[in-house]
């Protein structure tokens, strides 16, 4: 095939001059993209704005196409859940009698729990919920891990808020529009969360990696390190995550340094929480005879 | 129904000829944004695949700057950082009209390569501008889409090339 036509072929000054200043403005175009990263970079606030409108024209797509999505994808499993109903069945009325068994157990743990509280005049952050939404989606492709969460502005949602699923943690606001808003996953690169593990009451840093996982850091050195099946919970250090929500389970451990997969599954998530966000404590004072 | 059909003459409306390849470009966006949420990335960037099906099958179409408004409109819809997508496809547009300065044979199979080369570049500049923007991630997590995507391009160049008929029929 001969080389295509294209709009370079021409001896007309005006269709030149046309063809000069669609690569000068170009050029210009990329110039100003790179200072929109450069400005994302250092205020990740700065676009919030123009994104938050973007999200609430591009989430009505997410919403009316989701009960559609739902009933292909559990279509396939419906049908495996049907051949295997009695084996099934039999094994989850053992566990069900087992699962009843350890909540009598925590019944009474709570109480006593809430008993020793008293005692020791110790008030718990008792926050209540903002907004409890449907998440309708998320980015797809791209490196970033986000889910669309069907709540915004107008219902009191604001940026940095920790959001939770019933099964445990899914991550924290990054972008408000008016009815819907941006979730950052545990998951994304740019997710950090403070944990411990309920076995041993390690510290550790939950940092996400961008492709399903979360990667865990001991705060402690030479500490009792991770198993595989341990529970991490948040631990409530340096506000944003109120302590003690469901997080995810060690997956494998190699010294001090651990995999998790989150416990809430975006993919299998309905409805979550807006929680408010705890209160960070006071930042520590500079050290005194420093210049500043 | 009549601004995007023909007229009397039997000329397609302007407004076909002119909206129909940045309106499924943007489309092309939005696919991404349906409804299955993943902790790792699946789809491969339809607005960028659309957007080079229709450089590559009608180079005189667009003008050299129709890259800017694309990419920041896939910006915003994606939610990648504001900036990014708009400078590497426009990047990549111009690199595209390097290729077409030089006059040489082209088929199908040099357009798939060169669509390779555009979107092997876009990824990882978005790899590049998402770590530099929010840090973190691996760079492997983006393998699987990337491969999807160069393999998904003859499919979205067919369908181009088939609304390219629908577009400028009478």
């Amino acid at each position: 095939m001969a080389p295509p036509r294209h709009r370079g072929r021409g001896f007309s000054r005006r269709i030149q001059y046309g063809l000069f200043f669609g690569y000068v403005t170009a050029g210009i175009g990329v110039v100003a993209g790179l200072a929109l990263v450069l400005i994302a970079r250092f205020d990740p606030l700065a676009f919030q704005g123009i994104r938050g409108l973007a999200l609430d024209m591009t989430a009505p797509i997410a919403t009316a196409t989701r009960p559609i999505v739902r009933g292909g994808g559990s279509l396939a499993s419906d049908i495996g859940d049907y051949f295997n109903a009695a084996s099934e069945n039999r094994a989850l009325r053992s566990q069900l009698a087992d699962a009843q068994r350890g909540l009598i157990q925590a019944r009474v743990l709570a109480f006593e729990n809430a008993r020793l509280k008293r005692t020791l005049k110790l008030v718990g952050d008792q926050s209540q919920p903002i907004v409890a939404a449907r998440i309708v989606g998320s980015d797809l492709s791209g490196t970033r891990r986000f889910a669309t969460l069907a709540a915004g502005r107008a219902d009191g949602v604001e940026t940095g808020e920790p959001v939770r699923a019933a099964d445990g943690l899914v991550g924290r606001i990054a972008e408000v529009g008016a009815h819907a808003s941006r979730i950052v996953l545990l998951t994304d690169g740019g997710s950090a969360v403070p944990l411990r593990s309920v076995r041993t009451g390690e510290a550790a840093l939950g940092e996400g990696r961008g492709e399903g996982t979360i990667e865990i850091h001991s705060t402690v050195v030479g500490g009792p390190g991770f198993r595989r099946g341990d529970l991490l919970v948040t631990s409530g250090v340096g506000g944003v995550y109120p302590p003690d929500l469901p997080v995810g389970v060690v997956t494998s451990a190699s010294g001090e340094i651990a995999t998790a997969i989150p416990l809430a599954q975006p993919a299998k998530l309905d409805f979550a929480l807006v929680l408010p966000q705890a209160p960070a404590p006071p930042p520590i004072a500079p050290p005194a005879g420093r210049k500043r | 129904m009549s601004i995007i059909e023909s007229d009397l003459l039997g000329r397609p409306s302007p407004l076909r000829l002119q909206a129909l390849p940045v309106a499924t470009t943007l489309l092309g966006s939005c696919v991404n944004l349906l409804p299955f949420i993943s902790t790792a990335p699946v789809l491969p960037p339809f607005g960028l695949l659309m957007a080079l099906a229709w450089r590559l099958l009608r180079p005189e179409l667009w003008a050299a700057w129709i890259a800017l408004p694309l990419g920041l409109a896939d910006d915003l819809i994606t939610g990648t950082a504001p900036g990014s997508a708009m400078t590497l496809w426009t990047i990549a547009f111009l690199g595209i009209d390097l290729i077409d300065a030089r006059p040489m044979w082209r088929d199908h199979w040099l357009d798939w390569w060169i669509a390779s080369g555009a979107i092997l570049f876009c990824a990882l500049g978005q790899w590049a501008f998402g770590s530099f923007v929010a840090g973190g991630g691996a760079l492997w997590p983006m393998v699987i889409p990337t491969i999807l995507a160069i393999l998904c391009f003859p499919p979205i160049a067919r369908l181009c090339a088939a609304l390219d008929r629908w577009r400028l029929a009478k």
